[in-house]
């Protein structure tokens, strides 16, 4: 209409009803922009109300994590991983602890370790999964989904509090093990909350499944084609609404995932909605594991019997004096990890997770790349508007769930 | 060559070396995770043979190491992955500082930004890539921060007299 108004009074350059129909209008959306979750750009052009082409421009959030593991110790960059993706930090301690002992290769990771690993990030699954919900559902326009959704995530941050002294910076999966001795009366706060977190999840769903204005902007938005998604990079919960059964913790299972009894939730309509359920159903299947791990978990350590990387217990330091040398040399200089490369996969909550580590034998490592799903995710995100209103670009994008940390390290 | 313990135990390796050679330079299994070296020439006929005949249907990163000061200097990491053979490869070619590759964004277009990264953070150049510009530093930014020869904090401050 402004474009018409412009033109009022000046005869010659008075466009014609053609031009006027062809003239495309480039929208530029973010850097801050309440619906991208963090400083994401994408240059949007329109055709009326239909996109025609979206390019994101990311980078706004490159903090250099990948160069700034180069100069830390292998123990250090622990407390680098939980910064990348901030809602899933768990799966990132998880997966580069697990890259770090691959490359040592004699290490056994007691089985307590191994399913404690396994319940927590599957409590990071849910916590994730449970930001999303409400965020997604705020962003379309269902407002008390975000109350609900936050007041249970209050308590998986407790939680993690209680395991690790830190609501989301935990830091608590370290390769060897875990970082603290799991605190007394973690079997009762865990119980707790995942007994009652079916009958949340069916709250959730009342609100939504029949909800009309949910039903509208979620049914038959946003599709991509399971083809452009593969090839453009795109993994997780987007793969699985399509109707594709791949999922890191069955395809390749580690740290004793193939013990747990669950099913990878698919679905096949390939639209917001479908993706929707995929994660409503990963809620219950995360919650069938955590209980499982809660009925079965082995005593027992709890870390890795390998003095020389593992931080000796605080009481063995007063009384013996190899736990003190070896605490000195730890934290000074910092273990040795020998010279190789392995890529250790994880399914994050957001999709594959990769840490590709490279060592030069020294106690620094010599590259650390991260592949993050969110990168690759939004690399698809342009496939994904194009051709859909510009209406429902809000609607597509969370339901892709990107964290810009995650993209930009 | 590549030795023939890894042939036999890797139909995608031994397929390779038969049809490329002495494109394919060497290889290893450490780890169980299969790694073959590449001649960059024949990088991309290599991605594509494996995409259409080894179902090697998504690339799952593409980054680079610096192994400053050796010459050539960078290797340049192709993570491949089959999803309906649910395998992993690990592609490696070693590159000089100046030396340019063929960008395999044809064969998988996910490959577009992440070779966009590499250039960004390690000045690797890939030829015939549709895009090729800074993604992750601003556009004015001079030099490849991920390479070992830029200092941590960056050219602009210094921090050695404090």
């Amino acid at each position: 209409m402004q474009e018409l108004e412009a033109h009022v009074g000046v005869e010659d350059a008075k466009p014609t009803e053609d031009e006027l129909r062809r003239k495309r209008m480039t929208l530029n959306m973010g850097p801050q922009h309440p619906s991208t979750h963090g400083v994401l750009r994408v240059m949007i052009e329109l055709d009326g109300e239909n996109i025609t082409r979206a390019t994101p421009d990311i980078g706004f959030l490159h903090t250099g994590i990948e160069k700034e593991c180069e100069v830390k110790t292998w123990h250090q960059v622990v407390t680098l991983t939980d910064r990348v993706d901030y809602l899933a930090n768990l799966s990132n301690n998880l997966c580069y602890a697990l890259a770090v002992e691959k490359l040592i290769g004699d290490i056994e990771i007691p089985p307590q370790a191994q399913w404690m690993r396994v319940m927590l990030t599957e409590l990071t699954r849910i916590n994730s999964h449970l930001v999303w919900l409400g965020t997604h559902a705020l962003d379309i326009g269902a407002m008390s989904v975000f109350f609900y959704c936050f007041r249970e995530r209050e308590d998986i941050l407790r939680i993690f509090e209680m395991f690790s002294g830190q609501r989301m910076m935990t830091s608590y999966i370290r390769p060897g093990g875990l970082a603290l001795e799991p605190p007394r009366g973690w079997q009762d706060a865990v119980r707790k909350f995942i007994d009652a977190f079916s009958s949340k999840v069916d709250e959730y769903e009342d609100l939504l499944n029949k909800n009309p204005i949910w039903l509208r902007r979620t049914k038959g938005v946003g599709y991509i084609s399971l083809e452009d998604m593969l090839d453009l990079g795109i993994t997780g919960p987007m793969i699985r609404g399509a109707g594709l059964k791949w999922d890191a913790r069955k395809d390749e299972p580690y740290s004793s995932y193939e013990k747990f009894d669950f099913e990878v939730a698919t679905h096949t309509d390939n639209d917001v909605w479908a993706r929707y359920r995929v994660r409503m159903e990963e809620f219950r299947q995360s919650t069938r594991i955590v209980k499982q791990a809660l009925d079965g978990m082995p005593g027992g350590p709890w870390q890795a019997n390998a003095p020389k990387m593992v931080l000796p217990d605080r009481e063995k330091m007063k009384t013996q004096m190899e736990a003190l040398i070896y605490h000195f040399k730890i934290v000074t200089e910092g273990y040795r990890v020998p010279a190789g490369e392995v890529y250790q996969v994880v399914e994050s909550p957001r999709g594959e997770l990769g840490y590709y580590i490279v060592s030069n034998g020294t106690s620094h490592p010599y590259r650390v790349f991260m592949r993050t799903p969110s990168f690759g995710n939004i690399q698809g995100l342009g496939k994904l508007l194009e051709g859909s209103l510009i209406a429902d670009s809000i609607a597509s994008m969370g339901s892709m769930d990107f964290v810009l940390g995650d993209t930009d390290r | 060559m590549i030795p023939d313990s890894l042939s036999t135990k890797h139909p995608a390796a031994a397929a390779l070396a038969s049809k490329f050679g002495d494109a394919v330079i060497e290889g290893n299994d450490d780890h169980g995770e299969l790694t073959l070296f590449i001649a960059p020439a024949s990088i991309l006929d290599v991605c594509r043979f494996l995409r259409d005949a080894h179902e090697f249907n998504r690339i799952s990163g593409i980054t680079a190491v610096d192994w400053y000061p050796a010459d050539p200097r960078f290797e340049v990491v192709y993570l491949l992955h089959s999803i309906p053979r649910n395998q992993r490869l690990r592609l490696k070619c070693r590159v000089g500082e100046n030396a340019e590759i063929e960008s395999v964004t044809s064969v998988w277009r996910g490959a577009n930004w992440y070779e966009r990264e590499t250039f960004d953070l390690f000045g690797v150049r890939f030829a015939n890539h549709p895009d090729l510009r800074r993604i992750m530093m601003p556009t004015d930014w001079t030099g490849h921060p991920l390479r070992k020869d830029y200092p941590v904090h960056g050219h602009k401050y210094s921090y050695q007299n404090e």
